[in-house]
């Protein structure tokens, strides 16, 4: 299952035929295991990973530290599932260390975005501080690098 | 001057690369697809390279002892302990060689004497005959059959031994074919040479390059280690091509001739490659593992298909090659790869490189990105089935 997932990471577009001969299974095998991991949950969605840059050349992305208090019986859950709702917000999670819930969002420019951390976020109650960081370039998402890989320079050398 | 007349003669007498042009030509063209590299895609991991930019900011770069950093040795003594259960001593056992060429290089003149003979396993690497010519000895090739997924056999061997037999050379993990040898076959070939005179020089470059089945070194055998050379190295294990650093492992007294013939020639191997292998042999084992089982998939996606477009193909076990028969197109492999270059722009090598044995078949290198796979079977696929006959 280790080695599906992992494969699958690379790239999810891979058929079940391509996986099955990669991983030396039979198709119905495979097919049969990806149900499993999408019916307990191991697999949450498929997605793609896009260049913005070449996309939409207006699209901002930003990180957002997030300082709140957590509430009793639910902890950070409630919150963060308060979070996890609105559209424009990417990923949530809970961080260790300095602050405690990190979110990604992208907005359609920096306006967007500043009114949504101000008007959104901040006011939600259980927010204490908020601490926002622009996406200046991505280089690697992932695991898949944002940006063209370097040509081959190997040679035959025979 | 006549250079011709006055250069050496056994110089001269080598056969020049009989695909150079061809792959001049592939440079050249636009759009063309390769799977014709011998090396790793992978880049050597990144905790070999800090510790040799370590190496270059921290210490003096100086001539090293001729065997090799002993500490490398030690680390090169326990790796072959712990892979393959054979024991050679760090003192003088072991030499640090510039890539495994080298060490096939010294071996071959430290064994041969005028005259002598060696049976070189075939299809395989193109280094190997030229080397035994410039070392005086005469090299025989010892062909190997698809029908035998290119195993040596005790018959074929035998038919080939002479009174002046003096070296076996084997190849194992094999380039060009990927074939492996398993123990049977090896104690099949140990039972031929026990009670003769007749040394083995083992190239295992491509030994943890196995899929399926742990690699087997003929040193192992009851009978074989005092006779046998076994030459390995970082360039394929650790994704260290350009970094040349390779070692042999043999009895002391091989290895006492061979350093004499190191020390003038060579002096050392490069010692920020050497500083940067210790740390490939001692914190390297999760990256190798990861690089095999990438290779593993690419070896089983190609495979399946080549089955898909009627391509046969043996199912290869090691090193990073597919060396599928194209026999049934009824063209010769120069011009199947000539054609294929021509006509889908992929380029693959002729078998026939790597021996007469080997023109019915190519070399498939899969040491590419699965997309640059995929695309060059894609192109393989349209090829074929346009020249399929019938």
């Amino acid at each position: 299952m280790k080695e599906l997932l992992q494969l699958l990471k690379q790239n999810a577009r891979l058929s079940d035929a391509e996986l099955a001969a990669m991983l030396g299974r039979d198709e119905a095998t495979v097919a049969k295991q990806i149900k499993e991991l999408e019916e307990s949950g191991v697999i949450r969605g498929y997605s793609v990973i896009v260049d913005e840059e070449l996309a939409d050349k207006n699209e901002v992305s930003a990180y957002i530290e997030l300082k709140v208090t957590p509430q009793p019986d639910c902890g950070f859950d409630e919150l963060a599932k308060i979070i996890s709702g609105f559209e424009s917000v990417e990923s949530v999670t809970l961080m260790s260390g300095g602050y405690d819930l990190g979110i990604t969002i992208t907005g359609t420019g920096l306006r967007d975005i500043a009114g949504f951390v101000a008007q959104r976020l901040a006011t939600l109650s259980g927010v204490l501080s908020t601490r926002t960081h622009f996406v200046l370039k991505r280089y690697k998402e992932k695991g898949i690098l944002i940006q063209d890989e370097p040509g081959d320079e190997r040679g035959v050398y025979l | 001057m006549n250079y011709e007349q006055l250069m050496s003669q056994r110089a001269q007498a080598i056969a020049p690369s009989p695909i150079r042009r061809f792959f001049d030509l592939a440079e050249s063209m636009e759009g063309v697809i390769s799977l014709g590299v011998g090396e790793p895609d992978f880049r050597t991991p990144w905790t070999i390279r800090s510790a040799a930019i370590a190496t270059l900011e921290r210490q003096a770069i100086f001539y090293g002892a001729n065997s090799g950093l002993l500490e490398l040795r030690k680390e090169i003594s326990h790796f072959m302990e712990r892979k393959y259960k054979l024991s050679y001593c760090p003192e003088n056992e072991l030499l640090v060689t510039i890539g495994g060429s080298e060490a096939v290089d010294l071996t071959f003149r430290t064994l041969l004497n005028p005259g002598d003979e060696v049976l070189i396993t075939e299809p395989c690497f193109v280094c190997y005959a030229p080397l035994v010519s410039m070392a005086d000895g005469v090299p025989v090739s010892l062909p190997t059959k698809e029908e035998n997924e290119f195993r040596l056999t005790a018959e074929e061997l035998k038919a080939k031994i002479t009174p002046k037999t003096k070296l076996l050379m084997l190849s194992y993990p094999n380039n060009p074919t990927g074939g492996i040898m398993r123990r049977e076959d090896y104690e099949a070939i140990a039972e031929v040479l026990r009670g003769t005179d007749i040394f083995v020089l083992s190239d295992e470059i491509y030994s943890e390059m196995t899929y399926g089945a742990k690699h087997v070194s003929i040193a192992e055998l009851d009978g074989m280690r005092e006779r046998t050379v076994v030459v390995n190295g970082f360039s394929k294990t650790f994704a260290m091509t350009g970094w040349r650093l390779g070692w042999m492992a043999a009895p002391k007294e091989i290895i006492a001739q061979a350093r004499k013939i190191h020390q003038y020639g060579i002096m050392c191997a490069p010692m920020v490659s050497q500083r940067a292998a210790i740390e490939a042999l001692k914190h390297c084992d999760a990256d190798c593992a990861h690089m095999i089982e990438e290779y593993d998939h690419r070896r089983r996606f190609l495979l399946e298909r080549f089955a898909q477009m009627g391509l046969s193909c043996f199912p290869a076990q090691g090193a990073f090659y597919l060396f599928p028969s194209i026999e049934s197109s009824g063209m010769s492999s120069e011009d199947f790869c000539e054609k294929l270059l021509q006509e889908e722009k992929v380029a693959v090598v002729p078998g026939s490189a790597f021996g007469e044995c080997g023109k019915n078949n190519i070399r498939i290198s899969y040491a590419y990105s699965l997309k640059h796979l995929a695309e060059a079977a894609d192109r393989m696929e349209r090829f074929l089935e346009r020249h399929r006959k019938g």
